[in-house]
């Protein structure tokens, strides 16, 4: 046999050594390497994609937690506007009313005030009036009592009391 | 499928098809015609066997047979050889086990066996007799069995335990780093498993992947690794190992079998009746579908051995140059052996790519069976 011919003749030896040999090699390896291997880089690549979608859900619900922050800050912000509206108004208006108030209460303490001194006037002057009345029908009585002898004087006086009397009272 | 890697596959392919044949035509020499017994390492070193001059003549392809060939014990330098363990059983003589050494480098008979151009031979003759005068046994020999640790044997051994330290080391790491970024050897067989898991499992087999990636991966770094190892030009490298027939075929035939016991009846019954196909056709096609159920893993075989074979060849017969020309003069050995030099390592470089691409190769080939075999029917 030359050494060509045994080149493209596969002999028995290595037939059976390599046989026996990577058929070893191959569960060897498929048990305690590629399983290991391929169970490490499957797990390490699941590791890698859930880290990257936590880490996308993490920045969302940062985003949308910013969003629900800025949403809340204006609420409040409108919120104190509004109270602090409201507030003036209030203010505005109790100011206002007891302004009114005041007003009219002071408005009627003058009327009652006026009302009473006009009042007090009216009884003052009636008073008067009686007072001078009652002087003068004494008056009268003294000097009907001394000069009613005389007729003649009676009726002057008469007139002349009379005639003062509208002069008065014009 | 999309079509880019389609593409990128079929360009691979056809490129590593090219290499080999025009490695192939450049590599195979007369080398039938030189089968004399002349030193293995070259002209300046005299036989030590009486019936031969002094001086031999430097036979190239000789020098290229034996390198890419096997051999019984290591031939490092000179005349220094590692002796290895040839086992024989023969079916009346029963099992002999001793050191390759006993041959004397084949110029020796022991225990009734004799080296004849790398063969075990059974002799009749007494432990010592010059196997120039010891008569072979034919029908004895044919009786012998031999299951020695050869040159490629050993180097077989050698890669098993590479590939087991290497990935059972690299395999620790990943249980006991569980989860964090890959380190030192991890990172720099990550790559690879991950291109033959997605480039070449995933995308040829589809979901059905997992079970046969074991299998994808162990043949891709074993031919990788062999690929590698046989470019180191000195032990333990050297080695022609997937350039070996046997070791090819063994390889090929755990595919086919892989590939046949994997086939599920959409698979066969693409073999034996092609669907859509009038019955005369069906005639000629189902041979040529069972043919190449055969033929598939048998180019795989063929191919792989040509292609690292091949490369052997190329990238010694530069070498061998140096010495055919120094020996018609000193200058021209010297002249060429900057040309042969520089040819050397181009060829060099070019087998390093070539040892990927055929453990791509076949890795991919075989997965693209396999794809075919456990293909779901499409309903069109």
């Amino acid at each position: 046999m030359t050494v060509l011919a045994s080149l493209v003749n596969p002999s028995i030896g290595l037939i059976f050594w390599m046989t026996l040999t990577f058929v070893t090699v191959l569960f060897l390896l498929a048990k305690f390497a590629w399983r290991p291997i391929l169970n490490g880089l499957k797990e390490r690549e699941a590791s890698i994609a859930d880290a990257l979608n936590e880490a996308k859900r993490a920045r969302e619900e940062m985003a949308s937690l910013n969003a629900k922050n800025e949403e809340l800050m204006r609420q409040a912000r409108e919120e104190r506007e509004l109270l602090l509206k409201e507030a003036r108004d209030i203010r505005d208006r109790e100011i206002a009313e007891a302004k009114g108030r005041a007003k009219t209460e002071a408005d009627a303490l003058l009327t009652r005030a006026r009302a009473d001194i006009q009042n007090e006037k009216n009884a003052a002057l009636t008073e008067m009036k009686n007072q001078v009345a009652e002087l003068s029908i004494l008056v009268a009585e003294r000097i009907l009592k001394e000069k009613l002898a005389d007729s003649k004087a009676q009726e002057a006086l008469v007139d002349k009391v009379m005639a003062e009397a509208q002069l008065r009272r014009s | 499928m999309s079509l880019k890697p389609l593409l990128r596959h079929a360009f691979l392919i056809l490129a590593a098809l090219l290499m080999g044949r025009s490695t192939a035509q450049h590599g195979t020499p007369d080398s039938t015609a030189h089968h004399a017994a002349a030193a293995t390492t070259g002209a300046h070193e005299a036989a030590p066997a009486q019936d031969h001059g002094a001086k031999e003549k430097f036979n190239a392809g000789k020098l290229i047979m034996d390198h890419i060939g096997d051999e019984h014990g290591w031939h490092l330098w000179g005349h220094t050889s590692l002796p290895l363990p040839v086992i024989l059983y023969n079916s009346e003589r029963g099992l002999s086990l001793f050191s390759s050494g006993r041959f004397d480098h084949g110029h020796r008979t022991y225990d009734g066996y004799a080296l004849h151009e790398g063969q075990v031979v059974a002799v009749d003759a007494p432990d010592g007799t010059d196997v120039h005068h010891a008569p072979v046994n034919e029908r004895l020999t044919a009786a012998t069995v031999d299951l020695s640790i050869t040159k490629n044997v050993a180097t077989l051994l050698l890669v098993s335990v590479l590939l087991l330290w290497v990935f059972i080391s690299v395999a620790r790491a990943y249980t006991r780093r569980a989860g964090q970024a890959p380190t030192g050897l991890q990172n720099l067989v990550e790559p690879i498993i991950l291109f033959v898991r997605d480039d070449l499992a995933k995308s040829a087999i589809g979901h059905r992947y997992e079970k046969y990636l074991p299998y994808l991966l162990t043949a891709f770094f074993f031919i990788f690794f062999s690929n590698l190892l046989g470019l180191v030009p000195f032990f333990p490298g050297g080695a022609n190992l997937t350039g070996n027939i046997a070791v090819t075929v063994v390889l090929a035939v755990i595919t086919f079998l892989i590939v046949t016991f994997s086939g599920n009846k959409h698979y066969w019954h693409h073999i034996f009746a092609m669907p859509g196909v009038p019955g005369w056709v069906l005639a000629i096609l189902t041979p040529v579908e069972i043919l190449g159920m055969f033929l598939k893993p048998f180019v795989l075989a063929i191919r792989l051995f040509a292609n690292i074979t091949a490369g052997h060849i190329i990238a010694l017969s530069f070498f061998s140059l140096i010495f055919v020309f120094g020996e018609t003069s000193a200058g021209a050995g010297y002249g060429v052996a900057i040309g042969s030099w520089l040819f050397t390592v181009f060829m060099f470089m070019l087998e390093l790519l070539v040892a990927f691409i055929q453990a791509y190769v076949f890795t991919f080939l075989s997965a693209m069976y396999i794809g075919a075999a456990v293909e779901e029917p499409h309903h069109h």
